[in-house]
């Protein structure tokens, strides 16, 4: 039963991504919500760029073998259209993992980003880092890059610990921007109380199509948000059939 | 297209094992453990990468002629005394697991008492960086359910009116959790669906 409505969800998710994407030319263009986070984020990164600051993109310590590492994709998406938008910088952006595999993929995102852009004497390797293996060494390591590296915004967009607070206050003491997600729970409580711009919840997968990283992550987040509706729909009728069970005191179905 | 074998292999690999957990075939059972075997041993060389090339920036700090980093060395010593010391005694032996209790842990302990006033003093600041009803409702549930974690309160629970209360108000975050968690976990379908499909490619090739 669970199997059958796992694939129907990925058969249905399929779809719908599909058929947005093929429809796209011909839908009337809807613009996304307001989500006043992404708005402080387009303003810091166009300053950063300006003043010849740099960008830090912190991408988690997701293995690649969790399901938390569909985060790493989306901050890896969002490092991708980051490094497009500042290569031209005088201090080009830097991203840091708590993750070897992670590291070796933000490294391919830059060098991919830095090709695009014909600028490939300028890719430096090392802007990929490491900052640590285990989740205190990878918050201990990216503490000195907020300080050190005239960082003028932060993009938290990963699995992270409650740790990460520790990260957002660095930045906090350097006045540098944050933006913050995470899909553990634990850290979206601790980022909405230290994060400048907290996101919560799904918002971060939303973070490539607010970074006009591309129409296909539009159309995902209106797959998404169609099956969101579903699902609400689903628990909505099951609570009143249960609801309504319970008062006559016989089971409906 | 960019990287067209890459994009192959990663459409193929991913299909194999998306199929694996919903169509009960050994065959494809058997090529899905075989996959996530390498995938096991691709994330155990990634990491190795990625340590030295955490070791290569630091000794390129270390060694840059203007603003060296003076905590590099620092870096790089513990790293090459736990390096030795682990091919020494091995990971699971009884020596380096002092090493790890007696060095690591206490560190770590230090952070995470860090992190306990780093937390207490951004909760204090919420309400000056953003005066919003979410936040007020934010530190409202944060001090309700301190107390009713810290278990002072426990006696009361046992009156028939207030067992209720309680039993709503340990609901509730299960309730916000499971809502949070049923989007991160549509984020996720997508996010890997258009890895699927080609459309997303976190590798240049």
């Amino acid at each position: 039963m669970m199997l059958s409505i796992g694939f129907g969800l990925v058969a249905l998710c399929t779809g719908l991504m599909l058929f947005f994407t093929l429809t796209r030319s011909r839908r009337a263009r809807v613009g996304l919500r307001v989500i006043p986070a992404f708005t402080r984020l387009g303003k810091a990164i166009g300053l950063a760029v300006e003043e010849g600051k740099r960008l830090h993109v912190t991408i988690g310590k997701a293995s690649i073998l969790d399901t938390s590492f569909a985060t790493a994709l989306s901050g890896l998406s969002a490092l991708s259209r980051v490094a497009q938008i500042s290569i031209i910088s005088d201090r080009p952006p830097l991203a840091t993992s708590g993750e070897g595999a992670l590291a070796v993929l933000s490294q391919d995102t830059l060098r991919a980003a830095y090709r695009a852009a014909n600028v490939m004497e300028q890719y430096d390797p090392d802007r990929g880092r490491l900052a640590g293996a285990t989740p205190f060494a990878y918050i201990a390591g990216a503490i000195p890059i907020i300080r050190d590296e005239n960082v003028a915004a932060n993009l938290l967009v990963g699995n992270f610990g409650g740790e990460v607070a520790l990260l957002c206050e660095a930045a906090d003491n350097e006045k540098s921007f944050t933006l913050a997600a995470s899909d553990s729970l634990e850290a979206q409580a601790v980022l909405y109380a230290s994060a400048e711009q907290p996101l919560i919840g799904e918002e971060l997968f939303a973070i490539p199509a607010y970074l006009q990283a591309g129409a296909i992550y539009q159309d995902s987040l209106r797959a998404q948000d169609v099956i969101r509706w579903l699902v609400v729909g689903v628990l909505v009728v099951g609570v009143l059939l249960n609801l309504i069970s319970g008062l006559l005191g016989a089971p409906l179905l | 297209m960019r990287a067209p074998l890459a994009a192959a292999i990663a459409i193929a690999v991913g299909s194999i094992v998306l199929a694996g957990y919903f169509f009960p075939l050994q065959l494809l059972k058997d090529v899905q453990a075989l996959l996530i075997g390498w995938g096991v041993i691709l994330t155990g060389v990634a990491a190795l990468v990625g340590i030295f090339n955490l070791v290569g920036v630091h000794w390129r700090k270390m060694s840059a002629p203007t603003e060296s980093d003076v905590y590099s060395p620092l870096l790089i010593l513990a790293f090459l005394v736990t390096f030795v010391a682990g091919l020494i005694l091995t990971p699971a032996g009884a020596q380096f697991q002092k090493v790890v209790t007696f060095i690591q842990a206490p560190v770590e302990m230090s952070m995470l008492a860090l992190l306990a006033i780093s937390l207490a003093y951004a909760c204090l600041r919420l309400l000056q960086r953003r005066k919003t009803t979410l936040s007020l409702v934010f530190l409202i549930s944060a001090l309700v359910f301190l107390i009713i974690g810290s278990g002072y309160l426990s006696a009361l629970y046992q009156i028939a009116g207030l067992s209720d209360l309680y039993g709503l108000l340990t609901r509730l975050p299960l309730a916000g959790s499971r809502g949070i968690l049923i989007g991160i976990g549509l984020g996720s379908l997508t996010a890997g669906l258009r890895i699927l499909m080609g459309f997303d490619r976190p590798y240049s090739g």
